[in-house]
């Protein structure tokens, strides 16, 4: 069998703030396989963040082990984790967080630039191909200014993809956006993930959850529940149907600002209460 | 990551910021401009004074009496022996080396004469004094060798005597002055030649033939000091190792007994006066430099608030995979670059505002490329001491802290 994207055993995170001891995750095993797309869910102080970070290569374990890809990642040094996140991650933040007044394509080259081990394709190149994945190639001098918050969080996520990383890691990514505009990106995600990327997905919303494959909840630093979606929603159908829905020729200026509630979502709103 | 793409990353992250790299630079600006005038204003004084020393004559040899230790207690000049007239003419026939030879018979007395009295220093001098020490005469004649051979009773005044016996206006050429009351004829008045590098007086003096000085005032053989000078001022060394080995001859010294004579060149004094102007420079030069440092402060200052401004930045650079070094590279190429910016533009206003004040004040300026290189080379050591720290603390953020700050 293929060997496991992540595989963590006995993770635990002990923060020592002072006298106080706070231990943020307890002993987490989880094994996400290659091609999986997996959110992880968790009310705050669940230990989703702490478990984002270990797994991110952001953070070291106090205990336990993760291997990433293969690779044992959990007594690295600083500069073996950095090297570790620039050929094996691709983060994708809910702020973005691209370098403003600096064009799309630059803040896409940027990880390719911090990479020590030599590049197939030039930086640029790489940079270009990525756009055009997230379908942005038409967008690739724009400013972060002159781009809405969903076509900055695909500016994002390409330059997530630009290292063709073994993992996609993605922390609330549709926390800043609509509804619709979340749809859209989650339909990039799944469109990703069918393409054989793997894609652990950090988020709170159930909505959001519900195009994923697999939930895994964490609650007190433990992992209390690992189900799969049944029939995981398809974000490309919600967002046909909702424009359908939504095609009214009496009223045709509104149609714009009902694709924001689209109906799909208000089901789902209404199925978890 | 390469350097000329932390170079563009540097630049594109200033001129983000343009105008507050603009205000840090100047700070820079302000410094090395300073620095440069300041050395330039100072170098070029330094360079004047050289070549006034160089016209009073680095060719002089000075020998002065040597010294003697009486029972422990060293005695001073003077007090081993004396130097004799004979000893001068000595010189003057035997030298290879030297351009003129005189000696130098020092007295002090009253002076009658004109309107008035007053009391100078009185020097028995031979022809060749004036040559020595490149004196001019203003009115009348020099002594010619009539003079001294005839021991005739003829005198030559300083300006400040002549004004003081005579008043500022008169000519006093071929008036009758008494010195000691010896009736003395004015054949000369010396060119004015201002104040020695102590503040003393040099045109208060009054010249008589040594012929003349020996037999009717002083009645000794000694003289004060004898003062030659060489063809050109390399020629120096060797020639002040001629007069001392002339000198043993002529004062019949054993080998094994020491110089009873000391033989002393210009060249010290030169250095002493052009040390004096170089510790300006210096001094001039630290003022300056304390102005520089006050603009690193700057830059510090500024990449400090850049690095908790830019703090989300830096941890998104390090979450996708920016090593320590990676940031501490970044960060300090960014001051880097402000320094050298600073340093440049500094370098244009120094060397513009020295230009515009030679022109308007007519100070001397120099600027040499050695001090263009020390400014530039302390403005980027500026910039690498003061963008260290704020380098090092971005290089040290922890990445998720960084990511969250908000």
């Amino acid at each position: 069998m293929d060997t496991p994207v992540v595989q963590t055993n006995a993770l635990t995170r002990t923060y020592i703030m002072g006298r106080n001891r706070v231990d943020a995750l307890r002993g987490v095993d989880l094994c996400v396989r290659r091609g999986e797309m997996v959110s992880i869910m968790g009310a705050s102080g669940s230990g989703k963040s702490t478990l984002m970070n270990l797994l991110g290569c952001l953070d070291r374990p106090s205990t336990g082990a993760y291997n990433l890809d293969g690779v044992e990642v959990a007594n690295l040094s600083k500069n073996e984790l950095a090297e570790v996140r620039s050929r094996k991650i691709g983060f994708v933040f809910q702020g973005f967080h691209l370098l403003p007044r600096t064009s799309a394509l630059e803040n896409v080259e940027l990880p390719l630039l911090y990479r020590r081990d030599s590049l197939t394709t030039p930086p640029r190149e790489a940079a270009k191909a990525a756009l055009q994945r997230v379908g942005l190639g038409d967008r690739m001098d724009h400013d972060p200014s002159e781009l809405s918050g969903g076509q900055q969080q695909r500016v994002a996520i390409a330059r997530a993809l630009v290292t063709s990383p073994a993992l996609l890691l993605a922390d609330e990514p549709t926390g800043n956006l609509d509804s619709r505009t979340s749809v859209e990106i989650m339909a990039l995600f799944q469109e990703l993930h069918a393409a054989g990327l793997t894609v652990i997905l950090v988020t709170h919303e159930p909505e959001i959850a519900r195009y994923t494959e697999r939930i895994v909840e964490l609650r007190d630093g433990l992992i209390v529940r690992d189900v799969p979606v049944e029939d995981p929603a398809r974000a490309t159908h919600d967002l046909k149907e909702a424009a359908h829905a939504t095609q009214d020729p009496n009223n045709p200026t509104h149609a714009t600002r009902d694709l924001d509630h689209p109906p799909s979502l208000v089901l789902a709103a209404g199925g978890e209460s | 990551m390469t350097w000329h793409r932390l170079l563009g990353m540097a630049l594109r992250s200033l001129i983000r910021n343009r105008l507050r790299a603009a205000l840090t630079t100047l700070g820079v600006v302000i410094g090395v401009g300073a620095v440069i005038v300041m050395v330039a204003i100072g170098e070029g004084a330094q360079r004047v004074i050289e070549q006034q020393i160089e016209n009073l004559g680095t060719n002089l040899i000075v020998v002065t009496p040597g010294s003697t230790t009486v029972g422990g207690a060293r005695q001073g000049a003077g007090s081993a022996s004396r130097l004799t007239t004979e000893d001068a003419e000595f010189l003057q026939r035997e030298t290879q080396l030297l351009a003129h030879v005189s000696p130098v018979i020092a007295t002090f007395s009253q002076i009658v004469g004109g309107d008035g009295n007053w009391r100078a220093p009185i020097s028995g001098v031979d022809v060749d004094y004036f040559e020595i020490r490149d004196w001019e005469i203003a009115e009348g004649r020099a002594f010619d060798a009539s003079d001294l051979q005839g021991k005739r009773k003829v005198a030559i005044l300083g300006s400040t005597v002549a004004s003081q016996l005579f008043g500022d206006d008169s000519d006093p050429v071929g008036a009758s002055v008494r010195i000691r009351n010896v009736p003395f004829e004015v054949i000369g008045v010396l060119a004015e030649k201002g104040q020695t590098a102590d503040g003393g007086d040099q045109d208060d003096v009054v010249l008589a033939p040594y012929t003349t000085v020996q037999t009717r005032l002083s009645g000794r053989q000694f003289v004060a000091q004898i003062l030659g000078s060489a063809y050109s001022a390399e020629e120096v060394g060797e020639a002040q190792e001629e007069v001392a080995l002339l000198l043993r001859e002529s004062r019949q010294l054993g080998s094994w007994e020491e110089d009873d004579f000391t033989v002393r060149n210009q060249t010290q004094i030169a250095e002493a006066a052009a040390g004096t102007t170089e510790t300006m420079t210096v001094l001039l030069a630290s003022i300056a430099g304390i102005s520089l440092v006050v603009g690193g402060i700057g830059i510090m200052n500024i990449m400090l608030v850049s690095v908790t401004e830019r703090t989300r930045e830096i941890g998104l650079r390090m979450a996708l995979g920016a090593r320590g070094s990676d940031v501490l590279s970044q960060f300090l190429i960014e001051s880097l670059v402000l320094s050298a910016a600073g340093g440049l533009l500094g370098l244009l206003l120094g060397a513009g505002s020295a230009f515009v004040l030679s022109l308007s004040t007519g100070w001397a300026v120099s600027l040499s490329v050695s001090t263009i290189l020390v400014a530039m080379g302390f403005a980027a050591v500026v910039g690498v001491v003061f963008g260290f720290y704020p380098a090092r603390r971005a290089a040290s953020l922890d990445p998720i802290a960084a990511l969250r700050f908000s």
